[in-house]
């Protein structure tokens, strides 16, 4: 019995046509891709993309060399070196963020007692030589700086939740 | 003797302690850990921080551990409700006035309070009044403050008055306005003050130099000895990166016990001073070029194998490893020369062949806090042999009659039983002599009877003698005043007959870290391997530059420093002069033809042979800057270019093994025996004091200790 079905199925391109409605029935339900760069897909403000190091809005950094992010990072791709700074308060002398290795937990976030380093919604950054990877401590202070609007505002939205 | 025990019970525990002992030593013994900060068990009780509060049965109140002495029958509690609580409530009160800056505190991640605040701390504060604010103090470069972290354990204050004996700091005010401080604003100026690093238990004072630079947690800890005095304090290098970030102590209750001088806590920053030596250079035409170490190293030893064998000169720093002296010492009998010698300073070598095998104190050093009286002749003790200064301070305390003979009265902070000043060293001995045979009753050794011809003896000296006799354990001897003093032979042998008249123990302080090492391994003009007499003997550290008419090898010497004034002109006008250094100056620019960048004391492994004949071998704890390299390497591979049998060792073991094995029992053989009579004068100054911040290469540029009061005075000239 079931071999007859088979043969009339065969003959009819029954499954041919069952294919086939998948693509009519696809041709009357809205698309789901993103047309990236133009379109962009919604970010939480937790995102953890681009790390950058803010300073207080008087303009001293905020970052203390406390070496906790440093100690925290499970990639291990913070290195800081730290120095008393000409006004005797503690300073980073060197901040490094080797990206390569960065798995962007987050980790450094949570442990910063002076909300100085925090990983902001970017994630759309290349590198095109050896070393860019590299984020030194003065592109870190300038992406806080060009950033601060996002970084605070994400701030606040996570404050109550904290 | 079972008197003196009783019974107790801890957390339910029977435990024995002795009478008078304190609760926290008997807690301790069984591993039930009371929270403290201000108990220490060096210093004296002062149970003013309340943290080992604990239960006691009977007690109304709970008792702090510290300062209640143990009785029999007593029951301690010391995890019980009550105790937990009073300990809590105390640290809730420590905790009002600390900052809440871990964060950029120094003591973070190694501060007992932090620790404590852990097990004992509420999560949330109940205090919402103003804190405290405390003004820092400036204590100087070595030590610095953050006042308003301190919990008043008066741990500092203590060391001042207990360790000492000078006490710099101290409490003003009482109550909540209770300050640490040293009231009249001052450096701290002992040479062994800043061990209050170490002792406060909070960020409070810390290292200077220190400051900021590292976290505790980041930093491995890797043993090795401070190679500036005779002594070879135990320490540990904190290491970062392969780079000394700071130097603490490492207990050894035979040697340094918990303590180490400044010298030894900051000498460190000279390793990282910008003179360093980096690559080898050669002069060629007047010009200094940069040049590889292969080619250096054999440069050199073209030149060795032309100049004959006298003509070849070896001068090597005391402080430098027993495995660098063992391999020049082969180096030098491979070219044939006895011309080598590692006694810079000395300038009296005329009873040199009565030496003994190598230098030592008379006793260990633990044993001189047990001696009953002490003669220490020749020396500025403290600035000398801090650790030694203070074995013998707690010598005194404990009721030794401690006698001083020198040239000036240097100051000590106990009573001093007699000191004896006289600017002629050698008549001032004669007449304790004198002294010595007169209260003994006994005649006068014949070696020293031409130099107490003319010597009477007086009421003090009498009275020195007297009470070395009267005494069980008697010490005299000299130090390195002495040592370099020009009539050191007759020095010598006076303290040797004093010490023979009065039944004490007979010894000396050496120079460097390792004098002792260099005699064994045969860094002398007279003596070979474990003081096998030479053939024929070479020149003296003093005769050396004149006798050795074409190569010399410098090993860790600054000629301008460490040697004569003139050393410079004279080796300037030598065909070789060979500078192993790690540090390149301008006197060694001038005298030398070619320089070799060799590790400092923490970048090499080796072996220090301190004033007690204890061997203690160390791994290198920081990474040679550079091209540098340890200094038993770059002469091991010399002595493969010069083509020395069995130069093929691998490590610093194999060298050390091979010289113990030659050595055998003659490690031990140190007795001074005297013979024959020595000359009374000699040309030169009389007594050369060397300041304490001055001594050797890396101790000269470290920052920290030349901006000390101690290190500013010295350079314009102040005595103290």
């Amino acid at each position: 019995m079931s071999r007859i079905r088979s043969y009339i199925k065969t003959f009819t391109l029954w499954e041919l046509l069952q294919g086939l409605s998948v693509t009519l029935r696809h041709f009357f339900i809205r698309g789901v891709t993103i047309q990236y760069p133009e379109e962009k897909t919604p970010q939480s403000f937790r995102f953890r993309g681009l790390h950058a190091l803010r300073r207080y809005p008087n303009g001293e950094e905020r970052c203390i060399a406390c070496k906790l992010c440093e100690a925290v990072c499970p990639a291990q791709a913070i290195t800081i070196e730290s120095d008393v700074s000409a006004d005797g308060t503690r300073r980073t002398t060197r901040y490094d963020i080797d990206l390569f290795k960065c798995i962007y937990c987050g980790m450094c976030e949570e442990a910063c007692p002076v909300d100085a380093i925090v990983e902001t919604r970017i994630h759309e950054y290349h590198m095109e030589s050896k070393g860019e990877n590299i984020m030194t401590k003065d592109k870190l202070l300038g992406i806080g700086e060009k950033f601060d609007d996002m970084i605070s505002a994400d701030k606040a939205a996570d404050a109550k939740y904290r | 003797m079972s008197d003196d025990i009783v019974n107790i019970e801890v957390n339910g525990e029977t435990v024995q302690a002795r009478k008078g002992q304190m609760l926290i030593e008997a807690t301790d013994k069984v591993g039930a850990y009371v929270p403290r900060f201000c108990y220490h068990e060096k210093l004296s009780i002062a149970a003013n921080c309340r943290m080992c509060l604990v239960e006691v049965e009977k007690a109304p109140k709970p008792l702090p551990a510290c300062a209640t002495p143990v009785s029999e029958g007593m029951k301690v509690f010391t995890r019980s409700p009550k105790a937990i609580s009073a300990q809590k409530a105390t640290m809730e009160f420590l905790l009002i006035n600390h900052p809440l800056d871990c964060p950029i505190c120094d003591q973070g991640g190694e501060c007992e309070l932090q620790d404590l605040s852990i097990g004992f701390g509420s999560d949330v504060s109940r205090y919402s009044e103003r804190k405290r604010v405390v003004q820092d103090k400036s204590l100087g470069s070595l030590v610095s403050t953050d006042m308003t972290r301190c919990i008043h354990c008066t741990r500092c204050v203590r060391f001042g008055e207990e360790i000492s004996g000078i006490p710099e700091l101290g409490t003003c005010g009482r109550g909540e306005n209770v300050k640490i401080s040293t009231f009249i604003e001052k450096s701290i100026d002992h040479e062994l003050s800043a061990n209050i690093i170490d002792l406060c238990p909070v960020g409070a004072l810390n290292s200077k130099p220190y400051r900021f630079s590292a976290r505790a947690w980041e930093m491995e800890q890797r043993a090795t000895i401070a190679p500036h005095d005779c002594v070879g304090s135990n320490i540990y290098a904190h290491v970062l990166r392969g780079k000394i970030k700071r130097v603490v102590p490492r207990t050894n209750e035979a040697i340094n016990e918990t303590w180490i001088s400044d010298r030894d806590r900051f000498s460190y920053e000279g390793i990282y001073s910008s003179d360093r030596l980096l690559t080898p250079r050669i002069k060629r035409n007047g010009e200094w070029q940069d040049i590889q170490w292969d080619e250096a190293l054999q440069e050199l030893a073209a030149q060795l194998q032309k100049s004959a064998g006298g003509d070849t000169g070896v001068l090597a720093s005391p402080s430098s490893t027993l495995e660098e002296f063992y391999l020049l010492a082969r180096l030098a009998e491979k070219l044939g020369t006895a011309n080598i010698d590692h006694r810079l300073r000395q300038q009296d070598f005329s009873d040199q062949k009565n030496d003994p095998v190598f230098p030592w104190l008379g006793c260990s050093i633990a044993d001189v806090e047990d001696q009953n009286a002490i003669l220490v002749v020749g020396s500025n003790l403290r600035k000398e042999a801090p650790i030694l200064a203070h074995r013998v301070r707690k010598a005194a305390l404990g009721g030794a009659a401690v006698s001083f003979l020198n040239t000036e009265v240097y100051p000590y902070f106990f009573s001093t039983d007699q000191y004896l000043k006289n600017t002629d060293l050698v008549a001032e001995l004669a007449s304790v002599a004198v002294a010595a045979a007169k209260v003994s009753g006994k005649p006068l050794p014949a070696t020293v009877r031409d130099l107490c011809a003319s010597a009477v003896s007086n009421a003090a000296q009498e009275a020195t003698a007297k009470a070395l006799l009267d005494a069980d354990k008697g010490l005299v001897f000299s130090g390195l005043l002495a040592n370099r003093h020009v009539a050191y032979a007759a020095i010598r042998q006076l303290v040797a007959a004093i010490a023979e008249l009065t039944e004490s123990s007979f010894g000396n302080l050496s120079e460097g870290a390792n004098s002792a090492g260099a005699c064994l391994a045969g860094v002398l003009p007279h003596r070979g391997i474990a003081g096998k007499v030479k053939d024929q003997t070479g020149a003296s550290a003093d005769q050396l530059i004149d006798a050795a008419a074409q190569a010399v090898i410098l090993f860790n010497v600054e000629p301008d420093k460490d040697l004569s004034t003139d050393a410079v002109a004279k080796l300037a006008d030598k065909k070789c002069v060979a500078a192993f250094t790690p540090f390149v100056s301008a006197a060694l620019e001038e005298s030398a033809t070619l320089l070799l960048p060799i590790g400092t004391f923490a970048e090499t492994s080796g072996t220090y042979v301190n004033v007690e004949g204890r061997w203690q071998s160390v791994a290198g704890v920081a990474s040679p800057l550079g091209d540098s390299r340890p200094g038993w390497k770059v002469l091991r591979v010399l002595g493969n270019l010069l083509e020395v049998d069995g130069f093929e060792y691998v490590s610093s073991e194999d060298i050390r093994d091979e010289l113990e094995q030659q050595l055998g029992a003659s490690k031990e053989t140190r007795t001074y025996k005297a013979n024959g009579s020595a000359a009374k004068v000699g040309k030169g100054a009389a007594v050369q004091d060397v300041p304490i911040y001055q001594i050797d290469a890396v101790v000269r540029r470290a920052g920290a200790l030349q901006r000390t009061p101690e290190a500013l005075r010295s350079e314009s000239g102040e005595a103290k």
